[in-house]
C-alpha cells in the first residue's frame, strides 16, 4: 500500500477511501471480521472499531462482539466495502445465539471427523480390493 | 516493477482474482500498487453460494501476498510487448 506519488494520484490502492466505513475483513485463518475502519498503514495493519466476528455454520450465523481491534496486516486476505443498500447475507440464513452456533459447530466438527474416518476407510478398502484384483490378473 | 507497470496498463479491465484461500473474485481492476495489492470494483464472487458473507461486498482491497492468480481477458495481453519488457528487465537487473 503506497502513499500516492504524483503520477499515481488517480491510481492509489490506499485504504484511505475506506476510512470510517463499515468493512468486512477476511483473515488468513478464515475468520470474518466486521467493523469500522479507523486506521491503517502501508502493511495493511488496520484498526477496526466496533468489531465483531461473523461465525457462519451452514445456514446459521452469529455475530460475536469484539470491540476495538488492531489487526496485523500479514493476516489480512481481503478488505471489502459493504454496500449498505444490500443485504449482507442471503435471506435463507438465520441468526442464532453464540451458544447455539458453538454447539452446532462442535456437532459438525465431530461429524466432520467421523466423515473423514469413513472416507479414509473407503479409500483403504478400494486400495486393498485393487491389489487383490491385480494379483488375480497376474497369471 | 514490471508487473506493477503491466497491471497499471490493465486498470479498467475485467479480471478474476483467485486467492490462496480458493476464493475467486471477478471485478474491474481499479488500482494496483508496488506490492501488487489490488483494488477491485463492481465485484462478484465466482462461487457465491460458498461465500455468503461476500454478498454485499461490491468493492474490495486485496492484499498482494494472498493472490494466487490474476485471470485476464485473452486480449488483455500483448505477448510481444511483455516479452520485450521482460528481456529489458532481465538485461537491466
Amino acid at each position: 500500500m503506497s502513499w500516492a506519488g504524483p503520477e499515481d494520484f488517480y491510481l492509489s490502492t490506499s485504504l484511505a477511501s475506506y476510512l470510517d466505513r463499515k468493512l468486512l475483513v477476511l483473515l488468513r485463518d478464515g475468520r470474518k471480521l466486521l467493523g469500522i475502519l479507523r486506521s491503517f498503514d502501508q502493511f495493511a495493519n488496520a484498526v477496526l472499531e466496533g468489531a465483531c466476528e461473523r461465525v457462519i455454520v451452514g445456514d446459521l450465523y452469529c455475530d460475536i462482539s469484539l470491540g476495538l481491534y488492531v489487526i496485523r496486516g500479514e493476516n489480512v486476505v481481503l478488505i471489502g466495502e459493504l454496500d449498505l443498500e444490500m443485504e449482507e447475507l442471503p435471506p435463507h440464513m438465520t441468526r442464532v445465539s453464540e451458544a447455539e452456533i458453538k454447539r452446532t459447530f462442535k456437532d459438525i466438527k465431530v461429524y466432520g471427523a467421523e466423515a473423514q474416518k469413513v472416507e479414509r476407510e473407503a479409500t483403504d478398502l478400494k486400495g486393498s480390493m485393487r491389489k487383490r484384483m491385480e494379483f488375480l490378473d497376474m497369471d | 516493477m514490471l508487473f506493477f507497470s503491466y497491471f497499471k496498463d490493465l486498470v479498467g479491465r475485467e479480471v478474476t482474482v483467485e486467492l490462496k484461500n480458493d476464493l475467486a473474485i471477478r471485478g474491474t481492476l481499479h488500482s494496483v500498487d508496488q506490492y501488487l495489492n489490488i483494488k477491485l470494483e463492481n465485484t462478484r464472487v465466482v462461487d457465491q453460494d460458498k461465500f455468503p458473507h461476500m454478498l454485499s461486498v461490491r468493492n474490495c482491497f486485496i492484499r498482494g501476498s494472498v493472490v494466487r492468480y490474476v485471470q485476464l481477458p485473452p486480449d488483455g495481453v500483448d505477448i510481444d510487448l511483455l516479452h520485450d519488457a521482460t528481456r529489458r528487465e532481465a538485461r537491466g537487473g
